[in-house]
């Protein structure tokens, strides 16, 4: 038996220290670079430790960073703004994509493969190019404006771009396929007999959705909201393609804070912060897919 | 709500529509002979023809490419690997612990993502000289490492919807665990190793942060070059390299949709 686990840890190990490498390490790095300052030199802060050469002598790192970060109305507000957009966000996919994981979720086998694939397609075409049709669409001289220009709806071309409904449209083009998914599964295993039965016993249409089928799909509605919401908190490309300069988001502001400012300490200590937030919601969404799984 | 109720017809077209209007948009208009992106003047492809001869974008779709492939294989390798692990093992040290660190990766923030490897290279390069500065080989490393969190999923999944029975037969049968896998186990999940393998390469075609952290001078990769231009606003250029990636990853989907029907109807536990 020695043996054979010895060879199990062949197929383990490879990946494990892989992981543990490049995966896990990173994160205590990122932490060791948010408790230390800012510094002109390469790389551009300074140690938490001190050294005699062999052990660390002494503790140097401190808070600073989250003090700064938790202080400042910037990076609040970005907080803030973030779960905010995120939220609502999940909220729009969800009224979106729920009609679509029904209508698959209904549909003959034939046609469900069809329907599903029309969903997932978009999915594998690059998101940075699907907000980049975006902005074809919303720019002042883009499809919408134009077109409706054309017909003389408008005189002046809308503004679309920088808006938060172009944020959100952001996301519903690049995250919908993640809420229709788990939302589709769920209906799938509905019985059918049940809303029959509901139908049979009297039930309205409107009182068999609110009272048998949408309770029932409930462990869809958490696993894709939180598919939706999680992403959405870090989102980088939406905010910088298609929000405006005022339309603060936790990733845009990581972003700048480390490729303008060049502050990495401060970066480091935002993704912190941001990584604290975002555990509990990816604890929720593992249970809700063990749950789910099992 | 009836089988085909006309209102769920109509909202469900109404999320169709979302998803494939700007895609078409943009399609169409990267026929459009015009430079302004606003004027219609005529079919034309001769965009097309602009794109092969701008040596930056096909530059950065070559490095692109490289990066895909080299990402997806490690990934495929490494994530076969877990997801065996996580599926056939009963119980190892750390099973928890590969569990955790596998799933995690899909869900963290690119951002996060990004700054943290970066960081490590940094550190890395400082402590033992290795890696030498950021280029291919960091963009290689960061995208593997994402993608073998997708392929374990697949994998795993596909291996616990697969009948153990037949495995613990050869096993019976005297059969060792090696020879198992090579000539029983691999064979069946073949396909969505395939998949996986396709996927990881997808997120890596398609990624912009975790590229624009860890790498480096000469190793801009093709969303990066992207970004840059259509950062300025829309260009007829951009509209017809969009149309063709829309279009091989078209094919693409639908050849792993194919693998995936295929793989669905041999050997499952339902037909067993």
């Amino acid at each position: 038996m020695g043996f054979a686990s010895f060879k199990r840890y062949l197929v383990i190990m490879p990946p494990m220290l892989w992981l543990a490498l490049f995966f896990l390490i990173p994160f205590f790095v990122v932490l060791q670079v948010s408790l230390s300052d800012p510094a002109l030199s390469r790389p551009p802060y300074t140690a938490i430790f001190s050294w005699n050469g062999l052990w660390p002598t002494g503790f140097l790192g401190d808070l600073e960073n989250y003090e700064f970060l938790l202080s400042d109305s910037l990076y609040v507000n970005s907080y803030v703004n973030s779960l905010k957009i995120a939220a609502n966000g999940s909220l729009v996919c969800l009224l979106i994509g729920y009609p679509m994981a029904y209508l698959i979720a209904r549909a003959d086998a034939r046609m469900r493969n069809t329907l599903l694939l029309l969903v997932i397609l978009p999915f594998w075409t690059s998101s940075l190019l699907r907000v980049y049709a975006l902005i074809g669409m919303y720019s002042p001289n883009g499809f919408i404006n134009s077109s409706l220009t054309w017909f003389g709806v408008i005189d002046a071309p809308l503004q679309l771009m920088q808006t938060d409904f172009a944020v959100y449209s952001g996301i519903v083009l690049t995250y919908l396929p993640l809420m229709i998914l788990p939302l589709y599964s769920a209906l799938e295993k509905l019985d059918g007999d049940l809303m029959e039965a509901a139908s049979d016993l009297g039930a309205t249409p409107l009182a068999t959705f609110w009272r048998i089928t949408l309770p029932l799909s409930m462990p869809g509605i958490v696993a894709g909201s939180l598919l939706v919401f999680i992403p959405s908190v870090g989102e980088f490309v939406i905010p910088a393609l298609l929000g405006g300069p005022d339309q603060l988001m936790i990733g845009k502001t990581l972003w700048t804070e480390f490729f303008n400012n060049r502050d990495w300490p401060v970066a480091s200590s935002v993704a912190m912060i941001m990584l604290a937030f975002l555990v509990i919601p990816m604890m929720f969404l593992r249970n809700t897919q063990r749950a789910a799984e099992g | 709500m009836g089988k085909r109720h006309p209102l769920v017809l109509l909202l469900a077209g109404f999320g169709y529509a979302i998803l494939y209007i700007p895609i078409l948009i943009m399609v169409i208009y990267s026929f459009n002979s015009s430079k302004l992106v606003t004027v219609w003047a005529g079919w034309s492809t001769k965009w097309y023809g602009e794109l092969l001869t701008n040596g930056q974008l096909v530059d950065a779709a070559w490095i692109s490419l490289k990066v895909g492939f080299w990402s997806a294989t490690i990934g495929i390798i490494f994530g076969t690997m877990i997801g065996y692990a996580l599926a056939r093992f009963r119980k190892f040290k750390g099973k928890l612990f590969l569990n955790g660190m596998a799933t995690a990766p899909i869900v963290m923030p690119e951002v996060v993502m990004g700054l943290s490897l970066l960081l490590l290279f940094i550190s890395m390069e400082s402590l033992i000289g290795w890696p030498a500065g950021r280029g291919l080989l960091t963009v290689i490393i960061a995208h593997a490492t994402v993608g073998m969190a997708f392929v374990a999923v697949v994998v795993q999944g596909r291996l616990s919807d697969l009948d153990i029975s037949i495995e613990e037969a050869a096993m019976d049968l005297g059969a060792r665990q090696p020879y198992i896998f090579f000539t029983i186990t691999l064979p069946v999940i073949m396909p969505a190793i395939i998949a996986g393998w396709l996927l990881a390469f997808t997120l890596s075609f398609d990624d912009l942060v975790i590229a624009s952290f860890v790498s480096g001078p000469g190793a801009s990769t093709l969303p990066i070059v992207i970004f840059s231009k259509v950062r300025l606003g829309v260009t007829p250029e951009i509209n017809a390299l969009a149309t063709i990636i829309v279009v091989v990853v078209a094919i693409g989907v639908i050849i792993a949709n194919w693998f995936a029907l295929r793989s669905n109807q041999t050997g499952t536990k339902d037909e067993a």
